[in-house]
């Protein structure tokens, strides 16, 4: 019911919104959660498992109950938002979750009467035993059914998300009263100051009075304050690297900020969080936290009820009865737990019945609130029903002391410290720089030991600890009577401080709960840990502006606008795209694959190989250094020849392979895989400087610098020789490299070949690529792609680091000890070559598989020596149509398999039985090297 | 985010940084010499303390150089960092 007058809200500005569809009004300024109060609208949701009826508890970020689904349209569909933290604005359109098929008549909620069924650890309990059966044939389908909260939306998110760096001297949290204090007195000493504050409003319970906030006016005058309402710390990092998420919905589409404050100091000023209190049906419609009512009066001029009974464990519920008593609200009684509460006489002085020593035994209503039933408490705390009384209301308040909000100071590993007299945790020691002001740093006083009032309650029937997960006293008292100590365990096992509000409302309750049931104190039993994000927290905000194609950087090839423009189809190489093949039009995948397998063998291909990584190594000692890493003789490499090198683990391990070319006597051309790129030159320059810091000898990342053309079959040289100046291609052999100009551009020229054809790789400067790549088009050369480069490679058995390897290999594994220099003192990974495991026989090696029948085998299929066999021997690293040999290839790694060449042995298969393959050697095509060094 | 202090550069974000092992663990100068158990010792064997560690960082995104960090694994304060080659 709103109030004539009064409130922080702006009359003249009338706005109409609707909640499942009724068309509503209310004023700038509300809430949604204020603006549905105002028009009678109570009940807002449905609980998480029971679908039980459900209101506003709170007025703030900690509301468990009011969670709405606020649809802007297309894509702006979201769920799960609190009705509390949604200002109000024209035409907003707001819907209930978890209902079926009507908020007000909801199916699922009959589950709250087979409520024994579904007791604590509910899940554990029907995945063990006989009932994993009944599990997957009734209970989850049910469940997937009934659970989940809220629908995801479907189309993406048409809105923009912003991220940005802040640096500070001092970062409040929180502008209430201790907030903005300590705001004013870091300003007035000089520090550039951040102030958030999670409301739309600054002020925090100063905006209980009316008027303008004081301090705020200074605030906002002041250059060196950054104030930011409607944004929330919810990360706490090391070293006051602080997280903000701001909430913008500016018009232009800017929806949320995401802040990242690195400060000298931070002041917590968040406040305490006003406990509910445990009592049977604590959770129907009309059952509010006082101080939440008491905001809704003063700040939205919003009676939450005509008739109110207060449950009092402290003297702040009080303040709040009568502040709605002022406003007009009549209030039928003050039940309270204490047997002297200190402002009874207060009370009766304002002809406020008050009942020291009472409890509710139960509530009644529906789907709101109608009346409680007062009872005497009995020596245990507990209400005795027998001498029940009922008193009819439409509004219960709850005032069950207060707990400070420490959810960021231990993010921060601060400690919490019981204290006794605040009958809360407080702040203990932090190594952080960081303070912590008002009520978060000391409480609002103590009231009823919550210890006293968690055991009165563990007898209680459906009095809700955390009302959105429907954990219930006794569900944490079951849980500590089968054996669960740890307060870890219960919140596991019970789900309790585990629903959106992560335990902001029932977290103290409940372990005070899970102490009283196992005779333990409070801080025997301690807390559970805060973790982030401090409220729940969109994808968007998180994301910023990496999504889509700005999600990871995307790195193109010279040629890739080429292959763009004809048709290429591209794969993902780490960041790289690559291009795969170059189907013409109506040409299937791997029909292009063929086709430009062929070409390469009949005539010339032309590979985009710049995606290459490239090292140059530089300096007196380079060789040395070399000589010292890769496996390879270096020192004997002469100038304008290469090397296929390797380069090892200190476990022995294959770790990545290329080419080694040597350009002077002090200057070294390598080049690595495509996706090792980075981590071969983090590796050398690891030992550049740590092991081998006297080495005179400097590592230079060339990759983007060179673009790479690799022309490669037997009509290469004819189609190269015509653009290149200042060498004799014909006297030049296989793995030879020479500086010469192509077109007119300088040039690094290597023959050198990853298909056993005749082949150059042409490296110009990247940016020259393209002339040349269209000229070489021009001359007959058939682009192909990395699919092709597959085929001819496995036809040569020449391995990929990474498919036929998987850091279990070494290069005798593959056959590849030739390339190891035979008189070299050490390399990296050689002392683990010589351990006798590195030599057994029946290691697995590279053997190249003929299948016996026409299909190839599967990449990955395991390899059998006989039908039925348990154990593998190995598996298929590589299988390959291959046009030019006309049937299906593999590569695969066997136990043994150099010495078992001839036999067969039989590879799984996905789709049927296994098929028989014959152990060949891996060189496919052309073994003796003729075209090669042609 | 930890803030580093590169030896060569000052603090930058952790972001800049990448970790790279235990740090003192130095190569044996002739490996060949070495026993299998003590080769093995020296691949894989770490101290992982309950407190104070020395380990090393590179700042990759900055100036490229490795560098040694003695790092609180409790707190993931860092109490110090220094050159290669240096002590703490």
């Amino acid at each position: 019911m709103r109030l004539p007058s009064g409130g922080r809200i702006d009359r003249s500005k009338p706005l109409r919104f609707t909640f499942d569809g009724r068309a509503f009004t209310g004023f700038a300024g509300d809430t949604l959660a204020s603006a549905l109060l105002a028009n009678g609208v109570h009940l807002l949701g449905r609980s998480f498992k029971y679908h039980r009826p459900r209101g506003l508890l709170s007025a703030g970020a900690e509301e468990p109950n009011a969670l709405v689904e606020i649809d802007r349209g297309p894509g702006r569909r979201e769920p799960n938002t609190r009705a509390t933290m949604v200002p109000l604005v024209e035409g907003l359109t707001a819907r209930s979750q978890n209902r079926f098929p009507s908020l007000r008549f909801d199916l699922a909620a009959l589950a709250s009467l087979a409520a024994p069924l579904l007791p604590a650890g509910f899940y554990y309990k029907t995945f063990l035993g006989p009932g994993r059966e009944a599990w997957h044939r009734r209970w989850e389908p049910l469940i997937r059914r009934m659970a989940g909260l809220g629908r995801a939306p479907e189309a993406p998110d048409p809105d923009r998300y912003a991220h940005r760096f802040a640096h500070c001297e001092t970062l409040v949290i929180g502008a209430g009263r201790a907030g903005i204090a300590a705001a004013l007195e870091a300003a007035e000493a000089g520090d550039r100051v951040i102030l958030c504050d999670e409301q739309m409003e600054p002020g925090g319970r100063l905006l209980l009075s009316p008027g303008e906030v004081p301090g705020l006016a200074a605030l906002r005058g002041n250059l060196r304050v950054t104030l930011l309402p409607r944004t929330t710390a919810f990360h706490y990092g090391l070293q006051n690297f602080v997280s903000l998420a701001e909430i913008l919905d500016r018009p232009d589409g800017l929806r949320e900020r995401l802040w990242q404050v690195r400060t000298a100091r931070v002041v917590l000023a968040t406040g305490a969080l006003e406990r509910p209190l445990p009592f049977r049906g604590n959770d129907r419609p009309g059952v509010m936290l006082a101080d939440a009512a008491r905001a809704y009066a003063a700040r939205w001029a919003v009676l939450p009820g005509r008739q109110a009974v207060l449950l009092a464990a402290h003297d702040s519920g009080y303040e709040a009865a009568f502040a709605l008593q002022d406003r007009g609200a009549r209030i039928a009684a003050i039940l309270d737990l204490r047997a002297a509460p200190p402002l009874a006489a207060a009370a009766r002085a304002r002809g406020i019945e008050v009942r020291a020593a009472h409890g509710i035994a139960a509530t009644r209503g529906g789907l709101r609130v109608t009346g409680v039933l007062a009872a005497p408490l009995r020596p245990d705390g507990s209400p005795d029903a027998a001498r029940a009384t009922p008193i009819p209301c439409d509004l219960v308040l709850m005032a069950g002391g207060w707990t400070p909000n420490l959810a960021l100071f231990s993010q921060a590993r601060g400690r919490l410290r019981w204290d006794e007299a605040a009958d809360a945790f407080l702040p203990g020691e932090v190594a952080e720089a960081l303070t912590c002001a008002g009520a978060c740093a000391a409480g609002r006083g103590p009231g009823h030991p919550i210890a006293a009032i968690a055991a009165g309650a563990l007898t209680a029937r459906r009095a809700f600890v955390d009302p959105q997960n429907d954990v219930t006293t006794r569900d944490i008292a079951l849980a500590v009577q089968e054996g669960f100590r740890s307060i870890e365990h219960v919140k596991r096992y019970t789900t309790t401080g585990m629903a959106t509000d992560q335990g902001k409302v029932g977290g103290m309750l409940g372990l005070a709960t899970a102490a009283a049931a196992s005779g333990r104190t409070v801080p025997e039993t301690g807390h559970t840990t805060f973790r982030p994000p401090y409220t729940p927290l969109s994808f968007g905000t998180l994301a910023g502006r990496h999504r889509g194609p700005l999600f990871d950087p995307i790195r193109t090839a010279p040629s890739h606008g080429w292959a763009e423009a004809h048709g290429a189809v591209f794969e993902p190489v780490g960041q790289w795209q690559r291009a795969r093949a170059y189907p013409r039009a109506g040409e299937a995948l791997h029909a292009a694959v063929a086709r430009e397998c062929l070409a390469v063998r009949q005539k010339a291909g032309l590979l985009d190989a710049s995606t290459l990584g490239k090292i140059e190594i530089v300096g007196p000692d380079a060789a040395e250094f070399l000589e010292r890493c890769y496996v390879n003789a270096v020192h004997s490499l002469r100038p304008g020849r290469c090397r296929y090198a390797l380069l090892l683990r200190e476990d022995g391990f294959l770790f990545d392979d290329g080419v080694l070319a040597r350009l002077a006597e002090d200057r070294f051309h390598l080049t690595t895989t495509t996706g090792g790129a980075a981590r071969v030159l983090h590796l050398l320059e690891d030992y550049a400087q740590t092991e081998f810091p006297a080495l005179r000898v400097f590592l230079t990342s060339t990759t983007e610098h060179w673009g790479v053309a690799a022309l490669q079959g037997p009509a290469a040289r004819e189609m190269l020789a015509p653009l290149v100046r200042g060498c004799e291609l014909a006297a030049l052999p296989h793995m030879t490299v020479a500086e010469a100009e192509v077109m007119g551009i300088p040039a690094r020229l290597f023959r050198v070949s990853f298909t056993g054809e005749l082949g150059y790789e042409i490296n110009l400067p990247a940016d020259r690529l393209p002339e040349l790549w269209e000229a070489l088009i021009a001359a007959g050369a058939t682009p192909y792609g990395t699919d092709a480069m597959h085929v001819l490679r496995a036809e040569k058995g020449y391995v990929i680091v990474g498919q036929e390897t998987d850091g279990t290999v070494t290069p005798l594994d593959l056959g590849l000890g030739w390339v190891i220099g035979k008189a070299k003192r050490d390399f990296i990974g050689k002392r683990s070559l010589a351990r006798a495991e590195m030599q057994r026989p029946d290691r697995r090696q590279l053997v190249g598989l003929a299948p016996l029948e026409g299909r190839a085998p599967e990449e990955g299929a395991q390899l059998l020596a006989r039908p039925g066999a348990r154990e593998a021997e190995g598996h298929v690293t590589s299988a390959y149509a291959s046009a030019a040999l006309g049937r299906p290839i593999a590569l695969g790694l066997l136990a043994r398999g150099r010495a078992r060449h001839g036999e067969t042995v039989l590879a799984t298969r996905l789709d049927g039985p296994p098929q028989p393959l014959q152990i060949v050697p891996p060189v496919f095509w052309d073994p003796e090297g003729k075209r090669l060094h042609g | 985010m930890l803030l580093i202090a590169c030896p060569w550069c000052g603090p930058r974000p952790e972001m800049e940084f990448r970790h790279a092992g235990e740090a003192h663990l130095a190569r044996p100068a002739d490996p060949a010499a070495v026993s299998d158990a003590a080769w093995a010792a020296y691949l894989y064997e770490r101290s992982n303390p309950r407190g104070e560690h020395a380990e090393r960082w590179r700042h990759l995104h900055g100036c490229g150089r490795f560098f040694n960090a003695r790092r609180h694994t409790l707190t993931d304060r860092i109490s110090a960092t220094y050159k290669p080659g240096e002590a703490p």
